[in-house]
């Protein structure tokens, strides 16, 4: 382990905010595509009368 | 039945639909186990890096969402061009649920690109080979959107959607050779097929960890994709309603 302490992790050895301004943006992208396309496809199943599932 | 009937049968629609549906939340689950352990090695176990300190940590997710964001448009350009060149409907499917996907790594690989190289070469964006053929890409990924979106006739849309695709593909290996053809700031490939990696093996082990998550995360997104296009398309046909239909309710499942 190379962190003596939360704040030690956080601060990314002064880079933090590179670091964590991409890690960010990441998953803030890989968490909102999923919600997208899954309310597309229950969209289309109840245009086609079935259950959203 | 013979070898080439059921080799092709997953390539209608009305059988790809519960295929896939069964194999997403695999692929969420795989997506999900490989990302956690890819960033309990690269956040926790891997070194401070000698020279770039801490800011090297990009690497976790800028290389694997630039590798995604080339083998996506691949994958786009040959499934847009099988769809085209033997009209199969489910290949041209497959193309266009590709497409945002892929847009969204190469915007990822360009914002953690520039965020890696504000505090190592000083400046957010330079216009050197690399980054100028990387955002080539994001361009032709939104061209292609754009394009298929706005013919209203879709076997048309998907037959100029697949042109484009593939002229475009033409930029995928001058992404890759552009550190090797041209002098850029962006240094050259850190890990080849030819020669041994140039960098800690707990690092690459978290690097190629990450590149397999994204893998399957874009399996799994671009399944569900395909499979809502796929009803959106054909919503006359039998297939659909009766899949539509005979699917239970099962609450919870995001399939």
């Amino acid at each position: 382990m190379n962190w003596n302490s939360a704040a030690d992790f956080f601060a990314m050895g002064g880079y933090g905010t590179y670091v964590w301004g991409s890690y960010a943006v990441t998953l803030a992208c890989m968490a909102v595509e999923p919600v997208l396309v899954v309310l597309r496809h229950q969209r289309a199943r109840r245009e086609l009368g079935g259950a959203p599932r | 039945m013979s070898t080439t009937l059921r080799f092709f049968r997953f390539a209608s629609p009305a059988a790809f639909y519960p295929l896939a549906g069964k194999l997403v939340p695999w692929f969420a689950a795989i997506a999900a186990i490989l990302a956690a352990t890819a960033l309990y090695l690269g956040m926790l176990r891997a070194p401070t890096d000698a020279t770039q300190g801490d800011a090297y940590r990009i690497i976790f997710i800028h290389v694997p969402a630039a590798w995604m964001s080339m083998l996506l448009y691949v994958v786009m350009a040959f499934w847009a061009a099988i769809g085209w060149a033997f009209n199969a409907r489910l290949a041209s499917i497959v193309a266009r649920a590709i497409a945002p996907t892929g847009a969204m790594f190469t915007f990822l690989a360009l914002w953690t690109g520039a965020l890696w190289g504000k505090p190592t070469w000083g400046t957010w964006w330079v216009w050197d080979a690399r980054l100028t053929s990387e955002l080539i890409l994001l361009f032709l990924y939104a061209g292609y959107i754009a394009l298929v979106s706005a013919i209203d006739d879709t076997r048309r849309a998907d037959r100029a959607g697949a042109l484009l695709a593939i002229v475009g593909s033409v930029n995928v290996p001058i992404i890759y050779f552009s550190v090797i053809w041209w002098n850029t700031l962006h240094q050259g490939a850190s890990v080849s097929v030819t020669a041994a990696p140039k960098m800690a093996s707990v690092m690459l082990l978290a690097m190629l960890l990450m590149t397999l998550a994204f893998w399957a995360y874009a399996f799994a997104v671009i399944f569900v994709r395909t499979r809502a296009i796929a009803l959106e398309r054909d919503n006359h046909a039998a297939w659909a309603t009766d899949a539509v239909a005979r699917a239970p309710v099962r609450q919870g499942a995001s399939s």
